[in-house]
């Protein structure tokens, strides 16, 4: 889809400039020129809104950095002060901590928005494999951050997550000791979580670059997920065209942003992190951040052994399974046809598969006993069934609708083509 | 010629190999102290061992002692704990122990152990669930009055640290 651009360096610094280092060139063609099909909805905006939103939280920590203190004594505290005492440390805080939660919140609407209109779909793998390693980055990142107020949930997330490594056979013991650099959650953990969460967001925005490179070589999906057939009529220059409208979307995405991070910026976190980490007693209910409900769900979920297998490395495998499969989703999903606009079963099983991710997410947030444990043993049951049964299956059942012979033809309606 | 040619090539192959095999053992030697230095420092593994005497905490009591910044749960269990504990069939176990192997001999009434649960850690509260000892209320694993797991996702037993009677009433544990 990439071409090369019609440019021509405008003065003689340009043309010194191109023949050493084209960057202009490149900016041309990839942000400004750059062929999109013309029929991207809002569902599309949200690349961008991710873009923004990795922006503003590497800013916002750089400067949380110059004022945050990682050492178990002081951690707590040193949030305080920033919220309290720092010039404009609330807001900066905030930001960080809202944005945090608006960043996933994005995240998971451009995943499904993938997994409807099927943008994992051949020639767009690599793409998307790519996407799912940005998502297992933005999680790591995200628990690291979390744990760095060193309040009891941030504490527990780390004792918690990091147990998980306990179970992996042999190494397991010796393997959790060298990743907590203790016997348990202390001062090295928090200083080494410190460090790689100011580091992973610059890896984040190296994959995303790739994340982006690999999206500029076959050129964007669309609604109707066919290829482009004729650039002049199917397809619209990056600029202006979707920098306005990403621009607008921007724009209303920064209002319930602002909403949260100006009126309620600790509604999305838990009371008890406001009480200083304690190794002794845990809390009555851990629960993580919104965002990991789904999976923990999952990992709770797995309370029985399995074979030979035991129930807590059977949780592991569950809970790591359960995003690891995204990355085989272009192969499991059998179907010729991209949109699931085009897909009359595909859609149902895909909105079934949207409630019952949402039934985890509610059940993780529940009290691990009565009915709620059932519940997540049916939906996560589920959860990966519609990736190895229902997706490979309905490929080949299904009669998709006829789909529409180019993208200008969709768009203008059949009296126009 | 051709036979020197041919050696020659041998040769060469011979100390790419060999040049390769020397890098990546000089590469692994480097990589090992920046892996290593995230285990545990020598301040941590100080605490290994600590002394600590039971013989203040009452019948029916619980107390929660640290060692190697691990909680330790040190409970003195009553009769009628000890019999409900002994009472248990080893098949309604799921990590089948019995009751004498989780205490020292002569000193049955005295449980000693770790205080984080067998799935992710968190420590249980005393006294709760349905088998009257420990529940956990994170992920709802529950544990007799030997602390052997009954009920939840934990897989093995709260685990039992290294410790002995240095006296009567004096542990030492680690």
């Amino acid at each position: 889809m990439s071409e090369h651009s019609t440019y021509t360096p405008g003065n003689a610094v340009e043309k010194w400039l191109d023949e050493r280092l084209p960057i202009i060139r490149f900016s041309k063609e990839h942000l400004m020129d750059f062929p999109t099909p013309k029929n991207l909805n809002y569902w599309w905006t949200f690349g961008a809104i991710l873009v923004m939103c990795l922006g503003i939280q590497i800013v916002t920590g750089i400067i949380l950095a110059m004022h945050y203190t990682p050492q178990v004594s002081m951690a707590f505290d040193s949030v305080e002060h920033i919220r309290r005492d720092v010039n404009g440390g609330r807001m900066i805080q905030s930001f960080h901590a809202v944005g945090a939660s608006m960043f996933f919140a994005a995240v998971y609407i451009h995943i499904f928005r993938g997994m409807y209109f099927g943008s994992y779909k051949a020639p767009r793998e690599i793409l998307w494999i790519l996407g799912v390693l940005i998502f297992l980055l933005m999680m790591a990142t995200a628990f690291m951050g979390y744990v760095l107020p060193w309040g009891q949930m941030s504490g527990w997330a780390a004792q918690v997550i990091t147990n998980i490594f306990s179970f992996i056979p042999v190494v397991g013991t010796p393997l959790l000791e060298l990743l907590r650099g203790g016997f348990t959650v202390d001062n090295p953990t928090l200083n080494r979580f410190f460090s790689l969460h100011y580091l992973l967001p610059f890896v984040i925005a190296a994959v995303v670059a790739l994340h982006i490179w690999a999206l500029h070589v076959p050129g964007n999906n669309n609604p109707v997920g066919i290829d482009v057939k004729d650039k002049d009529r199917d397809t619209l220059p990056f600029h202006p065209y979707y920098t306005m409208k990403d621009a607008f979307g921007m724009v209303v995405f920064l209002i319930p942003f602002a909403w949260f991070a100006f009126f309620a910026p600790d509604i999305l976190g838990h009371p008890d992190n406001y009480i200083q980490y304690n190794s002794q007693v845990t809390p009555a209910h851990i629960v993580p951040e919104w965002y990991f409900l789904p999976f923990y769900a999952i990992l709770r979920a797995i309370d029985f052994n399995l074979l030979f297998i035991n129930s807590g490395l059977l949780g592991v495998i569950f809970f790591g399974g359960s995003i690891l499969i995204l990355f085989l989703l272009p192969w499991l999903d059998t179907s010729k046809v991209r949109s699931g606009n085009f897909r009359p079963m595909f859609k149902w099983f895909y909105w079934i598969f949207v409630v019952n991710f949402i039934g985890l997410t509610y059940l993780g947030a529940q009290p691990a006993d009565g009915i709620y444990v059932i519940l997540s043993k049916i939906c996560t049951a589920y959860y990966f069934l519609h990736f190895v049964l229902i997706l490979p299956v309905l490929g080949r059942i299904e009669t998709p609708k006829p789909l529409p012979t180019s993208i200008s033809e969709s768009v203008l309606g059949k009296s126009h083509a | 010629m051709a036979t020197q040619a041919h050696s020659s090539t041998n040769r060469r192959d011979f100390i790419f190999v060999a040049t390769g095999a020397v890098a990546a053992v000089g590469a692994a030697a480097t990589v090992w102290p920046l892996v290593n230095q995230m285990n545990p420092d020598a301040s941590t593994l100080a605490l290994a061992s600590i002394e600590f005497d039971v013989g203040a905490i009452e019948v029916g009591q619980s107390v929660t002692i640290l060692w190697r910044g691990l909680p330790v749960f040190v409970r003195h269990r009553t009769q009628a704990e000890i019999d409900e504990a002994r009472a248990v069939p080893m098949s309604d176990l799921k990590d089948p122990a019995t009751d004498e192997s989780r205490t020292k001999e002569g000193h049955e009434q005295w449980l000693i152990m770790l205080a984080n649960c067998t799935h992710l850690g968190c420590i249980p509260i005393g006294e709760a669930g349905e088998f009257d000892g420990w529940a956990c209320p994170c992920h709802g694993s529950q544990f007799d009055t030997a602390g052997r797991i009954r009920k939840g996702p934990a897989p093995t037993n709260l685990v039992i640290p290294p410790y002995e009677f240095v006296s009567d009433t004096l542990v030492q544990i680690g």
